[in-house]
């Protein structure tokens, strides 16, 4: 008796809400910064905790599943990554739950200029997160090695945004603590694309069982 | 303080049931003596009714002993003599007007080796509705049997040759036999003894699939040296040691995070 479809299938259906959750978090969190909303800052720092929740159930059904269904081949494969996956949907919330933080403390200032490349960030790492975990549930190598592409154009706007508040604050001083917190919010997102691509990767150890972490995309 | 062999270890984690009407089986204080040798120590423990208990522990705990007092298979052995009280429904079941033959026939047993009688496959279910009167007539009796095979999951392997010996089938089949003679008199109660120490891993899948489907309609406790087999199927778990009963859980609990360092040592095999 070894682990039963459904159990695989009740595995991935938690995922994929924790997904959802996490993929709705960064949206109002970079909205909240771009539309100065506070509720909506609070709101993504006060549901936290649901993400939270669906990491500890996620691990505690895996553990449950290793220990006592002796899981074999891609099912062993499947139950490891989705313990993995868990882990950096769980640190993709603390980074949207950061960036909601640093909104409000932004939103109590002026505006120092509007926001071009944030929002585009936000796309594209939302996207990621999407595709990642779309890519688990289907078994598709092709969408998973997409994802990992993606992450050099959120590296470059990071890096742009991060030129742009530098000219900022040299040009003027007063606002370095305004402009230090955006590249703040930068990072964050970068960080979110870096744990889209972890998951990535992950999911094409599960489908064909190749570890291609710490590797240079001709080498996968 | 260096513990002696007679030390009696107190059961932790959860022997006894918060919830009284689950409890189909109840024994307290249970010892069991071979001549002078105790065999078992106080033991005391609730089964739950309709779930799977796994009892474990290395050979000689014993494990198959307790199970054994339980429909009171060691009233054949001489030497044996049981104390404590064991209840069913929470009637003692060493009563002196409890019929052993009767109390059998509500609590069935499976043995580590496949033991068809040496008859037809109908004939192996037919026999213990027949002695016990379940069935008026021969169509009555026909639908005990197919219904015991349907429920030992046997049935459509052996439909068109019901009147072939019972010995003729393979070892996981006659394993399947016997759960189905198990069965056909309506037991509330199956303990199987190692059901599956004797087959091939095609063959314990099967078993173990069974044991998760009869469990709805059954209380089942199941002896088994594979701590795996008790991981997969059970859903209560009691580690046995040295006459002992050291801890009992939640299946997940004993596998996962067991409080007794001797459960912990024999369930990642540094110990027995």
């Amino acid at each position: 008796m070894t682990v039963r479809s459904e159990e695989l299938t009740n595995l991935n259906e938690l995922l994929l809400k924790m997904a959802a959750l996490v993929e709705a978090a960064i949206k109002s969190s970079v909205e909240s910064l771009v539309a100065r909303k506070a509720n909506v800052a609070e709101k993504v720092i006060r549901e936290d905790h649901q993400i939270n929740a669906f990491d500890v159930a996620i691990d505690e059904e895996c553990i449950r599943l290793l220990a006592l269904k002796q899981p074999m081949g891609k099912d062993l494969r499947l139950i490891t990554t989705a313990m993995k996956i868990t882990t950096d949907l769980e640190r993709i919330g603390d980074n949207a739950v950061n960036i909601a933080e640093r909104a409000m403390e932004l939103n109590l200032e002026p505006e120092l200029k509007p926001y071009v490349d944030i929002p585009r960030m936000s796309r594209i790492v939302q996207g990621m997160v999407r595709d990642t975990i779309d890519a688990f549930v289907n078994e598709d190598v092709t969408l998973a090695k997409d994802v990992i592409m993606r992450d050099d154009s959120v590296d470059d706007l990071n890096e742009t945004v991060w030129k742009d508040l530098m000219l900022i604050m040299t040009q003027d001083p007063s606002t370095t603590s305004r402009a230090v917190k955006i590249t703040y919010v930068s990072k964050y997102l970068e960080r979110i694309g870096d744990h889209a691509t972890n998951i990535a990767e992950t999911v094409v150890y599960m489908v064909e069982g190749k570890i291609i972490r710490h590797m240079l995309p001709d080498q996968f | 303080m260096v513990r002696s062999r007679d030390d009696i270890v107190r059961t932790i984690g959860k022997p006894l049931l918060a919830d009284d009407e689950r409890v189909k089986i109840s024994c307290r204080n249970v010892n069991v003596y071979y001549g002078e040798k105790r065999a078992i120590r106080e033991v005391s423990v609730d089964i739950a009714e309709q779930e799977v208990t796994a009892f474990i522990g290395p050979s000689g705990c014993g494990k198959s002993t307790f199970l054994r007092c339980i429909n009171r298979m060691n009233d054949t052995i001489k030497s044996c003599r049981v104390e404590g009280e064991i209840t069913l429904d929470r009637e003692d079941i060493y009563d002196r007007n409890v019929d052993p033959v009767l109390l059998r026939a509500r609590i069935g047993m499976v043995f580590q080796k496949p033991n068809p009688f040496p008859k037809s496959i109908f004939e192996n279910v037919a026999y213990g509705p027949r002695i016990h009167g379940l069935a008026r007539n021969k169509s009555e009796l026909d639908e005990i049997v197919i219904t015991s095979l349907e429920k030992a999951g046997l049935f459509s392997e052996v439909k068109d040759q019901l009147d072939h010996p019972g010995t003729g089938l393979s070892g996981g089949q006659q394993q399947r036999l016997c759960i189905a003679r198990a069965i056909s008199v309506q037991p509330e109660v199956i303990l199987m003894d190692e059901p599956c120490s004797a087959l091939d891993p095609i063959a314990t899948a099967k078993i173990e699939e069974l044991i998760d489907e009869l469990r709805r309609n059954f209380t089942i406790i199941i002896v088994t040296h594979s701590m795996q087999q008790a991981a997969r199927v059970s859903q209560r778990t009691a580690f046995f040691h040295l006459g002992n009963l050291v801890e009992v859980d939640d299946t997940n609990t004993i596998f996962v995070n067991p409080e007794h360092k001797l459960t912990q040592d024999y369930i990642t095999g540094r110990y027995g």
